[in-house]
């Protein structure tokens, strides 16, 4: 089966299939501290957030095509179930074809995490951390931090609102202060560290019991800026997901370490 | 009549047997192996996951300088390991990947092995990439999260896998492991030894 697969990518490349990388835009965000919601240890209130590049918008459907045909083994109809669930690329017409469910410009969705590592992997990025993800998406058109800002929150809040119907297409809506589209108002997305939100930043719980750590309260109870519904429901949301989970409204886009190379 | 029975036992059996080998090769898709990662052990050679494919594993992630629940999650594991049949006992694979690939070298690693007794015919604790540690962690279900001091803050979850690498059952409770996991425990190892010897 491998074998097979191999000789397909390797036809596929012979073929010229492009690479997803060709039409990715990033921008260069941060380097320095961040009020995060999630603090990084009990009395931490400030994180450290090393320069990084974001992709400005989601990986779309095109994009994400391409990548299976180079990597068949992401196609839906070949991924081992450990990597991705029942649901995974559900909405293509078929395992090689989005269809008109999926239009070639609008966000994919239905990936789970492994799915999504797997392709920033392939063009030598990497998913953002929840950090990186949360200090982008703090912006608005034109201030880096409009958190504090009533009526942002209140916009965010009313996309989460909002019934969940096909995606439109990314970059649609207004870029904020870094440049960066459809943070907030298009889909859920994927980040590298969805396994590790919730757990507690406060070494003490590791002692008593270890059962502790299971539950979800430990590090619910450490957030900071609880008013901040609409990033406290993303947390909750990432938390409760497994790595092959995938769903209608959750995508991704990817992060690359430092400047332009 | 007898012998008819007896010539169609024996044809099922040679294809229970070809369909063993054929699964041999080809992983189920929910094996824990199709997560084909590196690790470096404590003896400082190079490994992978699926090292002692074919025995039934348990498997759990730790570090070195953890103060308390990771020593408690080797004792326990060592409980239990002890607790079982030599014979069951002697199928039996454990591996413990860190979540400290900076801190936790080979040499850390020998140290705490020897520090605990570990058995190194049957026990790997190994380090690997941060990334795939990460995806080992979520593909057992396993969230951490690296402290200010350096430390981790993880949950403790132990996984039993079957010779094909699929999950047969999990404890989050080391030192008390449910009835069910220590059932499927003993069930797997004798199922294993029945059916050949390594």
């Amino acid at each position: 089966m491998r074998g097979v697969s191999i000789v397909l990518a390797a036809g596929l490349l012979a073929l010229g299939v492009g690479s997803p990388a060709a039409t990715d835009g990033y921008v260069a965000i941060g380097g320095g501290t961040f009020r995060s919601v999630l603090p990084a240890g009990p009395g931490i209130e400030q994180v450290e957030i090393a320069r990084y590049r974001l992709a400005t918008t989601p990986v779309t459907n095109a994009q994400f095509l391409a990548f299976v045909r180079q990597h068949p083994q992401w196609r839906r109809d070949r991924v081992a179930r450990l990597f991705a669930d029942e649901s995974y690329l559900k909405a293509w017409a078929g395992p090689v074809s989005p269809g008109p469910a999926a239009p070639a410009d609008a966000p994919v969705v239905q990936v789970s995490w492994f799915a999504a590592s797997a392709y920033c992997e392939s063009i030598d990025a990497r998913l953002p951390t929840w950090y990186e993800w949360e200090y982008a998406a703090a912006a608005d058109e034109t201030r880096a931090d409009a958190r504090s800002d009533p009526a942002f929150r209140a916009r965010m809040l009313s996309w989460y609102a909002r019934t969940a119907d096909t995606p439109a297409e990314v970059g649609q809506g207004p870029a904020n202060a870094y440049g960066v589209h459809d943070l907030h108002a298009l889909v859920w997305e994927w980040v590298s560290d969805f396994n590790a939100l919730m757990v507690s930043t406060d070494s003490r719980d590791q002692g008593e019991d270890p059962d502790l750590l299971k539950f979800c309260g430990a590090g619910a109870i450490t957030m900071q800026d609880k008013e901040n519904y609409a990033v406290l429901m993303r947390i909750a949301m990432l938390s409760s997901l497994q790595g092959a989970y995938t769903t209608a409204n959750l995508g991704f886009r990817c992060a690359r370490d430092g400047e332009e190379p | 009549m007898r012998s008819i029975r007896r010539l169609l036992r024996g044809i099922a059996t040679i294809c229970v047997a070809v369909t063993f080998s054929v699964a041999a090769q080809d992983l189920p898709d929910d094996s824990v192996y199709q997560l084909q990662m590196s690790l470096q052990t404590q003896a400082d050679t190079a490994s992978t996951l699926d090292r002692w494919r074919g025995h039934p594993v348990l498997v759990s992630m730790f570090y070195a300088s953890c103060g308390y629940v990771c020593p408690l999650l080797i004792r326990s594991t060592q409980q239990l390991d002890r607790g079982l049949e030599a014979s069951v006992r002697r199928n039996l694979r454990v591996i413990l990947v860190s979540f400290d690939p900076d801190n936790d070298t080979p040499e850390v690693l020998a140290a705490l092995s020897s520090k605990h007794g570990i058995d190194d015919a049957r026990w790997m604790l190994a380090r690997a990439d941060a990334g795939d540690v990460r995806k080992l962690a979520a593909v057992l279900g396993i969230q951490y999260r690296k402290l200010p001091d350096g430390g981790f803050n993880h949950a403790t979850i132990i996984s039993l896998l079957g010779p094909d690498g699929r999950v047969l059952a999990t404890t989050s409770n080391p030192s008390h492991p449910e009835p069910e996991f220590v059932a499927a425990l003993k069930k797997i190892a004798v199922t294993r030894e029945n059916v050949s010897t390594p």
